[in-house]
């Protein structure tokens, strides 16, 4: 089992640091998790521009000249959680839907048309909307039209995510949103989601049941995002120790101060949101980094070749967002409201490919491909 | 000229498709290497649609097609991936990537001679990505694997010929070519490994990631044409000590 570190230890850790250990982090090709409290530190800030330099060679060398994309498609607005910062708390008054299985469908349609090949199916966390079954079927309907399914949903069971592993679900994103069991304990107010250590074990849930690819991340506004930094290091380890089958990858979603009634606790700067993918680019040369629309076109941008390895363009965070013309109720807004023609001009002007397929259906498939021949 | 399988190649570099900044630089740098056989990720492509990114601008006349199986876990995923794209028109050249660590993408010995001993018996012209393991090499060569791919270091490391004196052994025992794959960083690294024997290299991220990936192609071909060249010529023996040109053998004496 994943043993967290306390949080103060991580701090300490970090606070620790000097800057000649930052400097040596920086040029060391297996930093450690000694070298990563480094990076993540105030002594490694004067270094940004050094670190931005090292992460986009090492992306450049392990990922090639090129970008993933990928699109969410929201499914329910329907949560069981009250979470503080999150337009779908269930404490909320806004209008909640679910979509059908045809209209979830023809959303997934419509960036298929657009050019997408890899979905992420986003929901709130409300079994009883959309549960294992719901998935299930959506995955069945879907698998053999996408390279890629991967969902963003209510922590399951090990059972359950073999069974929408094999209905062709490929990966599996689940936030811890806050490492510090502390913030944890106060904006969770009620649901399941409350059950700190229930959630941390998710996502070695998922890959024990054999999903190709496990996502990781911390909600950054809500504690101290240097140590949050580091427990996502913490865990990247522990579970490439568990589960060295399978590909993780770590988001970055940011509450920005401008957005929504909830003020951060803990305001993330681009600066700081900038050393935090550096450094962890830089400890796990492997891990794949999403860089969403949460964040500003202009950022986005900016950073395309430093470190993300998947973007998404277009989305909208509202079930039916893309294809119902009275879809209301995000989850949250969007910085980048780009399409994906226009996102991908401007990867290329970077020089850099905006991949679309990277991951094929057949992975998933069932059998021997007999039938098929 | 090399032969593989009974098809003749006149270039001994084998280029890739990944990582390329865009299709049309993929396709320049390609077609700067001279390379004949090009290798594609079965998970990148969809050969079915003619306006792929990566099938648009491959010309399938000019090249030989080697679909890889990058991506598999296992013998079972490598074998259906083999089967379907053979059914969309992939041809029967494959090249085996049975790569479970997605991390340091290194093969699996015990998957890949499974699924190398299946597929050839469905008629597939298999090439095994594996480590320079010579008794590996020996058991897929006799499994009926057409060529074997011995690394040279871990993909897209750039480190070179780590390998050396394991794929002295492979290229001193097989029957079968042995193209030196993954690893090759530099246009030295593929001299060294075409001056020790290697029927030919496989290289794509030195390629892709290089400054300009047109040139660094050339550079790469020129190496590959030199280091075959010198293995052919006869290298002279590496010794510790000085050896004069106009040797005096000590032996004045005889009459």
């Amino acid at each position: 089992m994943f043993v967290l570190p306390e949080f103060s230890a991580l701090q300490e850790a970090i606070s620790r640091a000097t800057e000649a250990d930052a400097l040596m982090a920086l040029h060391s090709d297996r930093p450690g998790l000694a070298g990563l409290a480094a990076l993540l530190s105030p002594v490694a800030e004067p270094h940004l521009g050094a670190l931005a330099k090292r992460s986009g060679a090492i992306t450049s060398q392990r990922f090639g000249r090129t970008m993933q994309m990928y699109a969410p498609v929201y499914l329910s607005s329907y949560c069981a959680n009250r979470c503080a910062y999150c337009g779908f708390s269930a404490d909320n008054t806004i209008e909640r839907r679910v979509l059908s299985m045809a209209e979830a469908e023809s959303e997934a349609m419509i960036l298929h048309q657009r050019g997408f090949s890899h979905l992420l199916l986003v929901s709130g966390e409300s079994p009883a909307k959309v549960g294992v079954d719901y998935l299930e079927e959506l995955a069945l309907r879907l698998r053999d039209r996408f390279a890629a399914l991967s969902i963003e949903v209510q922590p399951l069971a090990t059972e359950e995510y073999a069974r929408l592993f094999s209905a062709g679900i490929t990966s599996v994103a689940v936030y811890q949103e806050t490492y510090d069991r502390e913030v944890y304990k106060k904006v969770h107010l009620a649901g399941r989601k409350a059950d700190f250590d229930f959630r941390l074990e998710t996502p070695a849930r998922a890959a024990a049941a054999g999903m190709r690819e496990v996502g990781i991340g911390a909600l950054l506004g809500l504690a101290d995002w240097r140590a949050e930094g580091l427990a996502l290091g913490f865990h990247l380890a522990w579970l490439r120790k568990n589960y060295w089958r399978t590909g993780l990858t770590v988001s970055f979603p940011r509450l920005r101060p401008a957005q929504g009634e909830f003020k951060p606790l803990r305001p993330v700067s681009e600066r700081n949101l900038s050393q935090m993918i550096f450094a962890l680019r830089i400890f796990d040369p492997d891990v794949g980094l999403y860089l969403s629309t949460r964040e500003e076109a202009r950022y986005r941008d900016g950073m395309i070749g430093l470190g993300p390895t998947r973007y998404s363009a277009g989305s909208c965070t509202a079930p039916g967002g893309y294809g119902l013309a009275d879809a209301g109720g995000e989850q949250f807004e969007v910085g980048d409201s780009r399409s994906l023609a226009e996102v991908s001009a401007a990867i290329q002007q970077k020089g850099f490919d905006p991949v679309r397929k990277d991951w094929d259906a057949v992975f998933q498939v069932q059998g021997d491909g007999q039938q098929a021949a | 000229m090399l032969t593989i399988a009974g098809r003749k190649f006149r270039s001994r570099l084998f280029g890739g498709t990944g990582k390329f900044s865009s299709p049309e630089v993929m396709k320049e740098s390609l077609a700067a290497s001279g390379c004949e056989m090009v290798t594609v990720a079965l998970r990148r492509v969809d050969l079915n649609n003619p306006a792929d990114d990566i099938m648009r601008v491959l010309d399938r006349d000019r090249y030989l097609f080697l679909p890889n199986t990058s991506g598999a876990r296992d013998a079972g995923e490598a074998i259906r991936l083999a089967r379907l794209a053979r059914a969309s028109g992939g041809g029967e050249w494959l090249k085996l990537e049975v790569t479970p660590d997605p991390r340091t993408l290194l093969p699996d010995p015990i998957e890949t001679l499974k699924a190398t001993e299946v597929l050839v018996k469905e008629g597939f012209k298999v090439l095994p990505y594996i480590n320079a393991d010579p008794i590996l090499a020996l058991r897929l060569q006799d499994a009926g694997a057409v060529a074997v791919m011995p690394l040279g270091s871990p993909i897209g490391t750039n480190q070179g010929v780590l390998t050396r004196f394991q794929i002295e052994i492979i290229i001193a025992q097989a029957r079968v070519p042995v193209i030196v794959d993954a690893g090759l960083g530099a246009p030295s690294h593929v001299a060294e490994a075409m001056e020790m024997g290697a029927d030919a290299v496989l290289v794509n991220t030195a390629i892709a990631v290089a400054g300009d990936p047109v040139r660094m192609a050339r550079a790469f071909a020129l190496a590959v044409e030199a280091g075959r060249i010198a293995y052919e010529a006869g290298l002279g023996a590496v010794r510790k000590d000085a050896a004069p040109s106009s040797p005096e053998d000590g032996l004045g004496f005889l009459r």
